[in-house]
């Protein structure tokens, strides 16, 4: 361990550090910076997207219009969405892609590293444009992220804005897809075959592989709704013998396997953290693996629920009902495995933990209200509901974003070096925790009572609801300043160790911290994982 | 803007104490299916909430015995076939024992067959249109007046002190009770849903398609619903008002609807 670490810092001083200036990060290469970039790019569209969530939750405080035109607040609605899905969440993964996975699996650096620099410099570029449709006349897509035609095709000037940075966001998660493959089926160390990977590198790589078959989907879909706007097709038009509903199966087609990009690396990352803060190996790797390619595959097949409503065939909807409870299995070993993790370890409750912890009780609730959705009578009533926003919100939220957090607090001082400070981590965890779910449990009352979703306004009978909800936005919102502090006090903490943590396993740990620039240039020897040691 | 906010936070909380019903599950509703939605939908939540307390009570007693502090020492172990064997397999038997029941409904859901009216209900941005295939009888059903005028950016009127805010319409649509009510849904613009919790109905209204679903409400009353499909700008104004009412006062208001009919289209 010692002799890596030793190599390793002397190329820290060689002539390859970084550029000065502008320059390193413009022209970045080196996974490191690129990951430190998706990673700041990211939370900032977090904020900007939960500033137009607090708008709102403002405007749904109580009842009665009191500070935007409902057409503001669907384009709210729409681009809050677009922003924390393609902006915020994925990006996020991305960014701990670069940063983690070559030293995970002992490669120098991300395969294609040009292409890297590639497909972030798209991001900031995409959202430029997304965002800058608030300004044109006819103001922002205020069509709900899932563009249904025929209203997307009312969109004002910011139309073609809107597919545009749609076919952008969906490039540069392909680039980073094949990137992150690439990386993984060529560069790992040697003796660290594929079973031997860590976790989160492996549900980067079913991850990665989803991207490439759906992101061209989403692509082509948001392709023939410019043809049809602007061209004269009629793929969406029922005037013109088209089918509206055609555009729901391909965005679907698309948007359940989306659904799992987003919180597969986050199983990921939980799968990290639980054995590190358990002192134990994580239960049932093999299963882990297996139950998140068949998530994975089953993403595929089970599109259609999320249109019970559209008037499907009687064959199909049981179809699509039955795939759909599927997933609940593989779902459940992950949980139960996790489960197992912890049963008689050493826990330990540092902030990563805490976050971990979170991650499952609550990511576990979110799987119930998905497993209540699969039941199809059941869901022809919570469809379209708030029952629905409570669903998706909870695996979102306490599911992908702590679990982004939890990554980032795991990892930030094998980044920077140093230790964030414990106790304001705890702080910012307990905050948001409650407030996550101040925000969002009510809204399953809400639903279930009959409050449709993406409306500026509602009948008295919601207020109370509502009103508790949008305390526990302001909450979240809020508690997320506190992030900020710790991320910018980030490197005035005590120096962190190499292993950062109690006997971590993966082979970044074996790194100094902070990890130099350059890391691995030659691979590192693979040591016998923890399992394999308590077989050997 | 400060005043306001303290005379709708009060209005809240008077509201909390009058409407005893604000509700927190899903309504029993007053057809047969719309029971049977409802018992399928407390038989999930009591799985959900029995594999919630086994799994949550597991995790919370290991996080309370199995930690560091209380001087335990971690076990190395990390895999059990039989444990996993029979987490596997217990769902397995759990969502088959779901699945009968829920694909019985689901069939009786769409079996539309034989219906005593047929009503088709078109939706516009951002009204319904509905006429009785059988009676010769059509008409629009907006937003009430008083909710229409409550409903504007700041305007004044606190919504508490209008009756059934966004809830009321000015032509409800009238319906027979206990007769089998078939409802055909389609739209003028871009895709509506027409949905009434009390009857466990929703569907999309979907231009160019005529999707077909049914009711048969059990009890008289006044059940109240809302366009589910996000459809521009005023989506959250187009309700929809369903009267269950006996026989008789149903044919009475065919009748009256028809000779209102003439001055009605001339105004």
């Amino acid at each position: 361990m010692s002799t890596i670490a030793a190599d390793v810092t002397d190329h820290a001083h060689d002539d390859h550090g970084p550029a000065k200036g502008l320059k390193r990060w413009l022209f970045a290469t080196n996974h490191k910076d690129i990951g430190t970039m998706y990673l700041i790019f990211s939370f900032a569209m977090f904020l900007v997207g939960g500033l137009m969530a607090l708008v709102i939750r403002s405007e749904l405080a109580i009842p009665g219009l009191q500070f935007v035109h409902p057409e503001f607040f669907n384009s709210m609605t729409t681009m809050h969405a677009l922003i924390m899905v393609f902006g915020a969440v994925m990006p996020a993964f991305v960014g701990l892609a670069n940063w983690m996975i070559p030293m995970m699996v002992g490669a120098p650096d991300m395969a294609l590293p040009r292409m890297n620099n590639w497909s972030f410099w798209i991001l900031p570029v995409a959202f430029g444009i997304l965002l800058s449709t608030l300004l044109m006349p006819g103001g922002a897509p205020a069509s709900g992220w899932t563009m249904y035609p025929p209203l997307v095709l009312q969109t004002g000037d910011a139309f073609p804005f809107l597919i545009f940075s749609v076919h952008l966001m969906g490039i540069s998660s392909i680039m980073g897809a094949i990137n992150i493959i690439v990386t993984i089926m060529n560069m790992r160390a040697p003796g660290m075959s594929l079973l031997r990977m860590p976790i989160f590198v492996w549900t980067w790589l079913i991850t990665a592989y989803l991207l490439i078959a759906v992101m061209p989907v989403l692509a082509g879909a948001v392709t023939m709704l410019l043809t049809d706007q602007f061209f004269g097709t009629s793929f969406f038009l029922a005037a013109g013998g088209g089918d509206p509903v055609m555009f729901q199966h391909i965005f679907w087609f698309f948007g359940h396997p989306e659904v799992y990009i987003m919180i597969l690396p986050a199983f990921g990352v939980v799968s990290e953290i639980l054995p590190t803060f358990s002192r134990k190996p994580l239960f049932g790797r093999d299963s882990m693996i297996y139950a998140a390619s068949c998530i994975a595959f089953l993403s595929f097949i089970v599109w259609a629920h999320h249109m019970f409503t559209v008037g499907m065939p009687l064959s199909g909807q049981l179809f699509f009902m039955f795939a759909t409870m599927l997933i609940a299995i593989p779902t459940g070993v992950k949980v139960f495995n996790w489960v197992a993790t912890m049963w008689k370890g050493a826990m330990t409750f540092e902030t990563p933990m805490l976050f971990a912890l979170a991650f499952v009780f609550l990511f576990t609730i979110g799987g119930f209200s998905g497993l209540m959705l699969a039941i199809t009578p059941a869901d022809i009533q919570y469809h379209d509901s708030y029952f629905v926003v409570a669903h998706f919100h909870y695996v979102l939220v306490p599911g992908s974003i702590f679990a982004i957090m939890a990554g980032v607090y795991y990892w930030l001082p094998k980044w920077t070096g140093h230790m964030y400070n414990e106790a304001v981590g705890k702080l910012h965890f307990w905050l948001s925790t409650i407030f996550v779910n101040l925000t969002f449990f009510p809204m399953h009352f809400l639903g279930l009572a009959g409050m449709p979703r993406r409306i500026p306004d509602y009948a008295t009978q919601f207020a109370d609801f509502n009103f508790i909800a949008s305390i526990g936005a302001f909450g979240f919102g809020l508690s997320q300043l506190i992030f900020i502090w710790v991320l910018v006090t980030a490197k005035k903490g005590v120096p962190a160790t190499d292993a950062v943590w109690d006997d971590p396993e993966g082979l970044e740990w074996t790194l100094p911290s902070p990890a130099p620039y350059h890391t691995f240039e030659t691979p590192p020897e693979v040591p016998l994982l923890k399992h394999e040691q308590a077989h050997a | 803007m400060l005043r306001k906010l303290v005379l709708a936070l009060t209005g809240i909380m008077l509201a909390g104490a009058a409407h005893a019903d604000w509700g927190l599950n899903m309504p029993r509703g007053v057809t047969e299916l719309s029971q049977e939605t409802y018992e399928l939908h407390m038989l999930i939540f009591w799985v959900c909430v029995a594999i919630g307390v086994a799994v949550f009570g597991v995790m919370i007693y290991s996080i309370f015995a199995h930690r560091q502090s209380k001087g335990v020492k971690a076990e190395q172990f990390s895999h059990s076939t039989a444990a996993e064997i029979i987490w596997t397999a217990v769902p397995v038997f759990i969502l088959l024992a779901l699945a009968v029941p829920t694909a019985r409904t689901l069939v009786r859901l769409e079996d539309s067959r034989d219906p005593d009216i047929t009503i088709v209900a078109t939706g516009y941005q951002w009204k319904w249109h509905y006429q009785y295939q059988d009676e010769d009888l059509e008409f629009y059903s907006s937003l009430s007046r008083p909710s229409l005028e409550a409903r504007r950016l700041n305007s004044g009127i606190d919504p508490f002190s209008v009756d059934n805010f966004l809830l009321d319409v000015d032509n409800p649509v009238v319906v027979p009770v206990n007769k089998k009510v078939r409802l055909l849904l389609t739209a003028n613009d871009v895709i509506h849903a027409w949905w009434v919790p009390d009857l466990a109905i929703k569907k999309d209204a979907i231009p160019g398609i005529i999707n077909e679903t049914w009711f048969k409400a059990e009890q008289t009353g006044t059940f109240r619903g809302q366009c589910a499909e996000l459809c521009g700008k005023d989506h959250g104004y187009m309700p929809i008002v369903v009267e269950v009412v006996d026989e008789d006062a149903y044919q009475a208001w065919v009748d009256t609807r028809k000779e209102d009919a003439p001055r009605l289209a001339a105004r």
